[in-house]
């Protein structure tokens, strides 16, 4: 590894496409066109996710999100958020291959508007659909390592677990499940949902995430381009911490000075 | 179809009359979007970029006309 710039010669890759910034942002609940791009240039990323929605028939001069952001430079990651089925999430996401013309998408099938957990049983059912398809589907899902090995199986290119609910904030609930799911994986594996604030972040790449995918956190900050600073920094701080090798925890003092010579 | 010669559709849920014979990409065109940066289904089915200006809007045709926007 590069000793000058360690976090620029980690790069990862997802279905043979290979990124340097380990933080995805989502696009959603900004003030302004203007900001988002702000905050997507502060925060690094290389990849931002994005909806498939109608275009306004009344009005086509609404501003469109590619005027701010440009697909050329940054990857657009359609979402099928506000499915609630596996056949809408399919049918959004052939919408969306076709408005973008490429198969690397993000699959989330939800279960209930209150919680917006995922439904699990709809959402492997869509990844087989979607990958017999073509589609290379990175899965939103639970924190369950067993429902990650599924959707391995069935073809998904990364596995996403919630850390909380989309939205929420809360920060990662279950650290043990996710190492587990990290450690079960043989492909990139992201905290997707629940971070609130940049330890949060850096807590998912200390347990061996290959990266972090959020939106209301750095949105719904009062400063989204200053949080999208602290976001950058903190994935890349938890990565460096994660790759150097933490010390060891005990349960008693171990004095950092020598004890030798004392007076 | 019509003495008018216009077809009734529905396009992103609300009804409209376009003219008979009119192709997806002049349709999409004529309500002020650039073909490129849309997706289109009919009745169900994406209709691929290349052939949009190859496919004629039939009567009863349920249109959804799509476009990225800012989501998480």
């Amino acid at each position: 590894m590069n000793v000058e710039n360690p976090v620029k010669a980690d790069r990862w890759s997802v279905a043979g496409r290979s990124f340097t910034s380990r933080l995805i942002v989502g696009t959603g609940k900004y003030k302004s066109l203007e900001e988002n791009a702000a905050a997507v240039e502060a925060s690094g990323a290389e990849i931002v996710t994005v909806a498939v929605r109608r275009v306004n028939v009344s009005n086509p001069n609404e501003p469109m999100l590619t005027d701010f952001i440009d697909p050329k430079k940054i990857t657009y990651l359609p979402n099928t958020a506000g499915c609630f089925t596996a056949d809408d999430a399919i049918r959004t996401l052939r919408l969306a291959r076709e408005a973008g013309g490429w198969n690397l998408v993000k699959l989330e099938v939800l279960g209930e508007a209150k919680t917006l957990y995922p439904d699990m049983r709809e959402t492997l059912r869509a990844t087989e659909v979607l990958v017999k398809e073509g589609f290379e589907p990175m899965v939103y899902c639970v924190d369950d390592p067993i429902a990650a090995k599924q959707l391995e199986e069935a073809g998904a290119v990364a596995i996403m677990p919630l850390g909380a609910p989309i939205g929420s904030g809360l920060g990662i609930q279950n650290r043990v499940t996710i190492r587990l799911i990290v450690e079960g994986a043989g492909v990139p594996v992201l905290v997707d949902a629940g971070v609130g604030t940049a330890s949060d972040a850096a807590q998912a790449m200390e347990l061996g995430c290959d990266g972090v995918l959020m939106n209301t956190a750095i949105a719904e900050a009062k400063d989204p381009v200053m949080m999208a600073r602290a976001m950058k920094a903190a994935v890349e701080a938890g990565r460096l911490a994660y790759l150097s090798g933490r010390m060891q925890k005990r349960r008693y003092a171990d004095p950092s000075s020598p004890l030798a010579g004392l007076i | 179809m019509t003495i008018d010669h216009t077809v009734q559709v529905r396009i992103n849920g609300e009804h409209r009359r376009v003219n008979e014979g009119i192709s997806i990409a002049e349709l999409v065109s004529e309500l002020g979007f650039d073909p490129v940066r849309v997706a289109v289904e009919r009745n169900l089915e994406v209709v691929p970029r290349s052939t949009l200006r190859d496919v004629a809007v039939e009567d009863g045709d349920e249109l959804e006309i799509v476009r990225f926007v800012g989501g998480g």
